[in-house]
C-alpha cells in the first residue's frame, strides 16, 4: 500500500516541479509577436503561391504589419478586395491596382508554324529550349511541353492538344506570375485583364527580322510598324523587329488589329463585328478553341473570327 | 587484371564499324564555313574582311582574352561572308564563309611527310606555339590547350596522361591516328611533357584497340618515360577523372581540377595537333572525322578540312541511308543531334553518326521504381534519380549539397534506367541553374 502512495506522491511532486520550471522558461523565452500578423494572415487566401514576392501568406502578413505603408505589398490572388480589408485592419491606405491576367503571346499552332523536326527528348520546355531551336523554325515560339501548365498552382492553364499552345482560363487565373517565371522564352506576360475581360495584345515574341520570322510562322509579327502609325494613343512601340502594346496606354479601340498584315495582333472577348458573322458562314473552319485572328492580306478588309477563351 | 576506374560505368555495344578503315583524305569542298566559336571560352574576333583572299593556315580570327583560341583558314580562297549562319542546333552563330580556290598554303608550313624528332623550343616557346596554332581539346571538349598547359600558381604537374581511350561507341578516329600516326603522336607527347615540365607520361588505351596498343608499345619502347597503359573497356573510361583514377590510382577531389592531383590530361588527337604545330608549323586546320552507322555504305575515317560541310563527308561515305532518322555530331552517348547537314565540321567534331528511327527513338517514360541502377552506374558516385527529381522541383541549394556540379554528363544514368527516364536531361537543367546561382553568389 505504502509503495503505491509513495509512488503517486513522488510522481505528482515531479510533475508539479516540472510544470513550475516550464512555466517560468516559457515566460522567459516567449516570442513577442504582433497579434495583427495572425489577423492579416486570416484575411489572405492561404494559397501560399508566392505571387506577392513574399514567402507564403504569412510572409506577406509580416511584411504588411512591419512596414509603414502598403506600397509594393499586393496580393494578386485576393486582389484589391483583400488588400482593402488588410488596409482597414492596419489603418493604412491601399492603392487600387487593375486586375491582371496571364497572356500567351504566341499563336504558332501547327497550321501557322509548321514543324521542321521531331523532339523526342524530356518533355520540358526549359530543357528543349536549352537544347536547340525547337521543333519549328521559330526560336522564340511556344514549345508546347507545358512547363507553364505544371507551374500553375490554380489549375488555370491547360495545353490545347489540337494547337499545341496553352490556354489561360479567364476565371481561374489570378496573375500570380508562376507561368511567367516558368516559360523559358518569356512568352507569358501578365497584362491588364481589361474592362469586361477585354484586351488587345501582340501574340508574338519573335525578334528576328520580318522575313525570317514570317518564313517560320504565318502569323508572326514582322515589325512593319503599321500598328504604331495607326494607334491614336501612342501605345505601341517596335523594338528588335517586334511590336509591343503598352496595356496601360491601350484604350482597346482595335484599330491596330485592323491594319496588322499578318494577324499577329489579337483582340479578346470583344463582341463579333458584323463582317465576322458572314465570314464564319463562308468559312466555318475559321473557328478554333483559342482566340485567334484570321487575317487576309492588308488590302482586303480585315476579317476577324474569335471565340471566348474556354477551358 | 586490366586497370579501370573504380565506381560505376556501363557497357554500351561498341559498334566500332570503321575500326579497320584507313584514313582517307577527303577532296576539298567548294566552300567552307568556319564558326568563330569552336571552343570553350569567348568566340574569336575576325581580323579579315569580306573580299579578302586567304591561304590555308592563315590566321583569320584572334583569340579574345585568355580562355579563347585562334582560328585559321583551312583552305585558300576568297572570303564571301562574315555573318551569322544557322548552326547544327538551328541557332544563329557568327562564322566566316570562304569560297575555295586552289590549295595554297601559308609560307613556313612544312607539308612533307618527314618526321621531325628534335624538339628545339623552350617550355614557354612551346606553349606560345600551341596558342598561336589555335589548338583545342580534340576529343570533343574543345578546351583551349594553352590554358590547360598553364596551371594556376601553386599547382604543380606530375604526370601527363594521354587519352587514347575513345570510349564512345562507333567512333574510331583516335584509333586510326594511333595506328597511322603513332610516331608523330609520341613526339607530340614529348613536346607536351616539356611544356608542363613533367618526367612521366601515360597513354591510356582501351583494350578493344589491341593493334594500337601493340603498335604504340613498340614505338614507345625507345622512350621509357612514356608508358602505354591498356585499360578495361568500360564507358566512360575516357572521362578525365576516370582516366586519371584508372592510370594513376589518384582521385580528383569533388569540385577540383585534375591539376590538384598533379595530372594534366590531353587527347591523342591533340598530341598529334601539337606535333604538327610545333614541328611542322601547321595550325589546327584539319582533322580526322569518323563517318559511321549501321546502314552507312562506306563507314570510314576521313581527314577533312575544318569548315567542310558535313554533307560532303556523308557523300564520301556513300550517301545518306534510307532509314536515317537522326544525324549525330559525335557519338551516341554524348553527341548532339544535327538539324542541318550543311553544318560544318569543327575542331571538336570527332565523328558523324547516322542512326535509324528504331535505334534513336526513346522508349515511353515510366515512373521511377527506385531500383538504384542509376546510382550503381554513375562514375562520379552521384545519385541521378535524386538529382533529376531535385532539378524538376528547382531545389537549387539541395542540388548543390548533392554535388550536382560534379556530374560529367556522360549519360550512363539515362542509358541504364529501366523506366527510360530522361535523367541526364533534368540533371543538366539542374546543373545549369545551380551553376548560375553559384556564379551570382560569387559576385
Amino acid at each position: 500500500m505504502s509503495t503505491i502512495v509513495i509512488t503517486i506522491i513522488s510522481l505528482c511532486a515531479i510533475g508539479i516541479v516540472s510544470a513550475v520550471i516550464l512555466y517560468f522558461v516559457a515566460q522567459k523565452f516567449k516570442v513577442e509577436e504582433d497579434p495583427r500578423i495572425d489577423i492579416v494572415e486570416g484575411l489572405l487566401p492561404g494559397a501560399n503561391c508566392g505571387g506577392c514576392g513574399y514567402p507564403g501568406c504569412r510572409g506577406l502578413a509580416e511584411a504588411a504589419v512591419k512596414s509603414d505603408t502598403l506600397d509594393g505589398i499586393m496580393c494578386p490572388v485576393g486582389g484589391t478586395e483583400t488588400m482593402s480589408k488588410v488596409a482597414t485592419v492596419l489603418g493604412r491606405e491601399v492603392k487600387t491596382e487593375a486586375p491582371k491576367i496571364a497572356v500567351v503571346r504566341c499563336n504558332g499552332n501547327c497550321e501557322n508554324r509548321p514543324r521542321s523536326s521531331e523532339y523526342d527528348g524530356a518533355r520540358s520546355c526549359a530543357i528543349e529550349h536549352a537544347l536547340y531551336i525547337g521543333d519549328t523554325d521559330c526560336g522564340f515560339g511556344c514549345l508546347g511541353c507545358g512547363d507553364c501548365v505544371a507551374a500553375c498552382p490554380f489549375d488555370a492553364i491547360h495545353m490545347n492538344p489540337a494547337t499545341l499552345l496553352p490556354i489561360v482560363s479567364d476565371e481561374k487565373c489570378v496573375a500570380c506570375g508562376a507561368c511567367v517565371k516558368a516559360c523559358p522564352r518569356n512568352i507569358m506576360e501578365l497584362r491588364n485583364k481589361g474592362p469586361k475581360d477585354r484586351r488587345v495584345f501582340v501574340s508574338c515574341v519573335n525578334k528576328d527580322k520580318g522575313g525570317i520570322a514570317r518564313k517560320a510562322c504565318k502569323v508572326a509579327c514582322i515589325g512593319c510598324g503599321k500598328c504604331v502609325k495607326e494607334c491614336p494613343f501612342n501605345a505601341i512601340t517596335i523594338e528588335n523587329n517586334l511590336a509591343y502594346i503598352d496595356f496601360t496606354k491601350c484604350k482597346l479601340c482595335r484599330k491596330c488589329v485592323g491594319v496588322c498584315p499578318t494577324g499577329a495582333i489579337h483582340e479578346v472577348n470583344f463582341p463579333p463585328r458584323k463582317m465576322e458573322t458572314d465570314a464564319i458562314k463562308a468559312n466555318p473552319a475559321a473557328k478554333s478553341a483559342t482566340t485567334i485572328s484570321l487575317s487576309q492580306p492588308a488590302n482586303d478588309t480585315q476579317i476577324i473570327a474569335k471565340e471566348k477563351n474556354g477551358d | 587484371m586490366l586497370k579501370t576506374f573504380r565506381i560505376g560505368g556501363v557497357h554500351p555495344p561498341e559498334n566500332k564499324l570503321s575500326a579497320n578503315g584507313k584514313i582517307i583524305v577527303l577532296t576539298l569542298p567548294e566552300q567552307v564555313i568556319i564558326p568563330l566559336s569552336q571552343h570553350i571560352g569567348a568566340p574569336a574576333t575576325p581580323i579579315v574582311q569580306k573580299g579578302d583572299t586567304v591561304k590555308a593556315g592563315q590566321l583569320i580570327a584572334q583569340a579574345t582574352g585568355f580562355v579563347s583560341a585562334n582560328i585559321h583558314s583551312s583552305v585558300s580562297g576568297t572570303i564571301v561572308a562574315i555573318d551569322n549562319v544557322t548552326d547544327a542546333a538551328g541557332l544563329s552563330k557568327p562564322a566566316i564563309t570562304i569560297k575555295v580556290e586552289g590549295d595554297e598554303w601559308e609560307n613556313g608550313i612544312d607539308r612533307t611527310e618527314k618526321i621531325e624528332h628534335n624538339i628545339a623550343l623552350s617550355q614557354e616557346e612551346i606553349i606560345k606555339a600551341i596558342a598561336a596554332a589555335g589548338i583545342v581539346g580534340m576529343g570533343g571538349a574543345t578546351f583551349p590547350t594553352q590554358v590547360k598547359l598553364t596551371p594556376p600558381p601553386g599547382n604543380k604537374a606530375e604526370f601527363l596522361i594521354i587519352n587514347g581511350v575513345e570510349c564512345e561507341p562507333y567512333l574510331t578516329s583516335d584509333h586510326r591516328i594511333m595506328l597511322e600516326k603513332a610516331e608523330e603522336i609520341i613526339i607530340g607527347v614529348q613536346i607536351l611533357m616539356k611544356a608542363i615540365g613533367v618526367k612521366k607520361a601515360i597513354i591510356g588505351i582501351e583494350n578493344n584497340k589491341k593493334d594500337a596498343i601493340a603498335h604504340l608499345q613498340q614505338i614507345a619502347d625507345k622512350t621509357p618515360e612514356i608508358e602505354i597503359c591498356p585499360l578495361k573497356v568500360k564507358y566512360p573510361q575516357g572521362g578525365e577523372k576516370q582516366l586519371i583514377q584508372a592510370t594513376t590510382g589518384r582521385t580528383v577531389p569533388s569540385g577540383a581540377l585534375p591539376i590538384a592531383v598533379g595530372a594534366v590530361v590531353q587527347n591523342a588527337g591533340t598530341a598529334l595537333a601539337v606535333y604538327e604545330a610545333v614541328m611542322k608549323h601547321k595550325p589546327l586546320i584539319e582533322r580526322v572525322v569518323t563517318v559511321t552507322g549501321k546502314s552507312v555504305k562506306n563507314p570510314g575515317n576521313y581527314l577533312c578540312r575544318i569548315g567542310t560541310p558535313v554533307s560532303k563527308l556523308l557523300e564520301a561515305a556513300g550517301g545518306i541511308p534510307e532509314d536515317t532518322a537522326k544525324v549525330i555530331g559525335g557519338g551516341p552517348m554524348m553527341g548532339r543531334t544535327m538539324l542541318n547537314i550543311d553544318s560544318p565540321v569543327m575542331k571538336g567534331t570527332s565523328g558523324i553518326l547516322l542512326i535509324s528511327d528504331k535505334e534513336a527513338r526513346r522508349s515511353p517514360v515510366r515512373n521511377c521504381i527506385r531500383c538504384s541502377k542509376c546510382v550503381s552506374v554513375c562514375p562520379m558516385g552521384l545519385e541521378p534519380y535524386l538529382l533529376a527529381k531535385l532539378a524538376t522541383f528547382n531545389l537549387l541549394e539541395r542540388l548543390e549539397e548533392e554535388k550536382v556540379m560534379d556530374c560529367i554528363e556522360c549519360g550512363s544514368c539515362s542509358f541504364t534506367c529501366p523506366s527510360a527516364r530522361p535523367l541526364l536531361d533534368y540533371i543538366r537543367l539542374g546543373k545549369t541553374r545551380t551553376g548560375a546561382m553559384l556564379r551570382n553568389r560569387k559576385k
